[in-house]
């Protein structure tokens, strides 16, 4: 069964009526959900604050230093941004370079360019040598409707693989924020991926703080337990006041550090029984977090019931994010579509 | 400066010793990049004994000039240099190959002292050297970073990329050496994906470009002068015409391939030849 929506090209379409026109969500996409606060650039303001005590940090770009938010960096510390050119792989060899010379670089591109383009100077330059290079990168999963060139539905698989390699999903504004001087402080690379323009905050709402390589519990109820990264784990908070009114309670447990993932507080969580398991990520359902989860309860028999809402296995459609959101699964209402009829209710 | 320079062997002498190291390395596996080593060993014994600023017992002294392996597969030659160097220890040569060895048969920097990338996965060198180069600048050092690659290397993109940037950032503290021995996985480089005319593209390329004949002693010492000391802010390449199995001349004749084939019987009969013309 194909989710895909794509009809032949050799039929013709009508327009549709203007008022009824869907615009593509490009390269500047909000994910932002209407009422909610947001923050300008959180990235580059962050890294920006850091590079103030830390003289060793440099910026780096593959020319889209305004579309990662590095632009702020560029403006605080001109000294020490280096613009290196649409090249990625020179990029990231000179990442490399940089770091051995005592410097923490952060080298900005999309997510796609440095997955799939770059894989193995990012693997052999940075990865294999353990050097402390962070890889941030935006449009990751599905944050454009420009069409899988931009797409990187894959990046975490991808990334999950390389030896020596952190991966970092925060979730929004001051998750974003708190990562960067952990991810810096990290004697080793690290893959994070990014939200930027205007990004949502939510979790000052919360009693929550970013620490490298933890999972926290964000939320507590006794029907189900959603295991979340990035803007998955907004949609979750979401999907759990939701159905609180429906007397359905639902524990939220935020998982921003794919790998290494915090095994013993998901194992803790996923232990308690009774609960719907559902892991939540803005990405294919190969080989990213859904799998992580699913390899580590396997691995100590721990066997909740588990469900997955993920993107298919698939390159996605061009179009309007929300369109593109409830259509592959992962919007609010297509989430508590999905847990309600898990739960037969 | 050069820990060399107050030593009285020759380069020439040098060049031999590290040829013979290579041979005796390629003996101790019964296989190897002798090929190529025996092609680069004039290039390597003006590196590390005429150019480079180094602490012999102090590998990653702050101040010395960093020099890349782009070529992984090149390891024995950087071995043989390195061992001549007393970077290693003698004795090391004979665990060339061999499992908990320091000289693995590729190239690897968390291996080997003064190994300072992992190469093998090729068009890596010259990125990092760029990146390294940067640093330096930032850190007001005077150090040179030296990359060795070899012809094939200039097939992938990544090089190119590169090379426009050590000339954008005018990093006239790189300077880039191409072992041209026209020779790489599949047979002859200039018949696989040709590069030719070389120097006029890292000339268009914004390089301060020299091609001479990289077996030729003198040539290659006023060519690693020029590059240091050329006035204009911009990156330096020394593109060296190399001949593989150069020194031994049964194997210079032997239809050159880019992994040469020597004979179990053979490799007594290398070293007698390289014994033979010893300089002084």
């Amino acid at each position: 069964m194909s989710m895909s929506r794509r009809l032949s090209k050799w039929e013709p379409r009508k327009p549709v009526p203007a008022e009824e026109r869907q615009l593509t969500s490009a390269m500047i996409a909000s994910l932002a959900a209407e009422g909610l606060p947001t923050v300008s650039a959180p990235f580059g303001h962050a890294l920006a604050e850091l590079a103030e005590t830390q003289e060793n940090i440099v910026g780096l770009t593959a020319d889209l230093a305004k579309y990662t938010d590095l632009h702020v960096f560029a403006q605080k510390h001109p000294e020490r941004f280096y613009q290196m050119g649409m090249a990625e792989q020179l990029m990231f060899s000179a990442a490399a370079g940089m770091a051995k010379e005592g410097f923490v670089p952060f080298a900005t591109t999309y997510a796609v360019f440095a997955s799939r383009r770059a894989y193995d100077f990012i693997c052999m330059a940075i990865a294999e040598d353990n050097l402390p290079v962070k890889i941030v990168c935006g449009l990751p999963g599905l944050t454009t409707g420009y069409g899988p060139s931009h797409q990187a539905t894959e990046d975490v698989a991808i990334f999950r693989g390389m030896p020596n390699m952190t991966i970092v999903d925060p979730c929004d504004a001051l998750d974003t924020a708190q990562a960067v001087p952990a991810i810096a402080a990290h004697d080793g690379p690290v893959y994070m991926r990014l939200l930027r323009g205007k990004v949502p905050s939510v979790l000052q709402d919360y009693d929550y703080k970013f620490e490298l390589g933890k999972a926290k519990v964000l939320t507590e109820g006794n029907d189900v337990l959603i295991i979340s990264s990035g803007f998955m784990t907004m949609r979750a908070l979401e999907v759990a006041t939701t159905l609180k009114a429906d007397n359905i309670g639902v524990s939220v447990l935020h998982a921003p550090t794919i790998k290494p993932l915090d095994t013993e507080t998901i194992l803790r969580e996923c232990a308690k029984s009774g609960r719907l398991v559902v892991v939540a990520e803005n990405h294919t359902e190969i080989g990213g977090l859904g799998e992580a989860v699913a390899m580590t309860l396997m691995k100590n028999q721990v066997f909740p019931e588990m469900k997955h809402v993920a993107l298919p296995d698939e390159f996605l459609d061009a179009g309007a994010l929300p369109v593109l959101h409830d259509q592959y699964g992962i919007s609010v209402s297509a989430m508590l579509t999905k847990i309600k009829m898990w739960l037969n209710k | 400066m050069n820990p060399s320079s107050e030593t009285p062997i020759s380069l020439a002498r040098r060049a031999w010793n590290i040829r013979y190291k290579s041979v005796q390395m390629g003996a101790v596996q019964g296989q190897g990049y002798v090929g190529q080593a025996l092609g680069i060993s004039d290039v390597l014994a003006v590196s590390y004994f005429h150019s480079l600023c180094y602490r012999a017992n102090e590998p990653e002294w702050e101040g010395r000039d960093r020099f890349l392996l782009s070529i992984g597969h090149y390891a024995i030659a950087l071995y043989a240099a390195l061992l001549e160097a007393d970077i290693l220890p003698e004795y090391e040569l004979e665990t060339y190959g061999t499992d908990n060895s320091r000289l693995p048969m590729s190239g690897m920097a968390s291996y080997t002292p003064g190994m300072e990338i992992t190469g093998g996965s090729l068009g890596h060198g010259l990125g990092i050297a760029v990146g390294m180069a940067l640093g330096l600048k930032a850190k007001k050092s005077d150090s040179f970073v030296y990359n060795l690659m070899s012809d094939g290397e200039l097939g992938e993109g990544s090089t190119w990329e590169a090379a426009m940037s050590g000339a954008h950032h005018k990093l006239d503290n790189l300077i880039c050496i191409v072992d041209f021995n026209d020779q790489q996985a599949d047979g002859k480089s200039t018949e696989t994906l040709s590069s030719e005319p070389l120097d006029q593209k890292w000339d268009a390329f914004g390089w301060y470009t020299q091609r001479i004949d990289g077996n030729d002693l003198d040539a290659v010492i006023e060519a690693f002068d020029n590059a240091r000391n050329h006035e204009k802010p911009v990156p330096r390449v020394i593109i060296c015409n190399t001949k593989m199995c150069k020194g031994i001349p049964f194997l210079e004749e032997r239809e050159i391939t880019h992994f040469v084939r020597v004979e179990a019987d053979e490799w007594d009969k290398a070293l007698q030849v390289l014994e033979e013309g010893k300089p002084a």
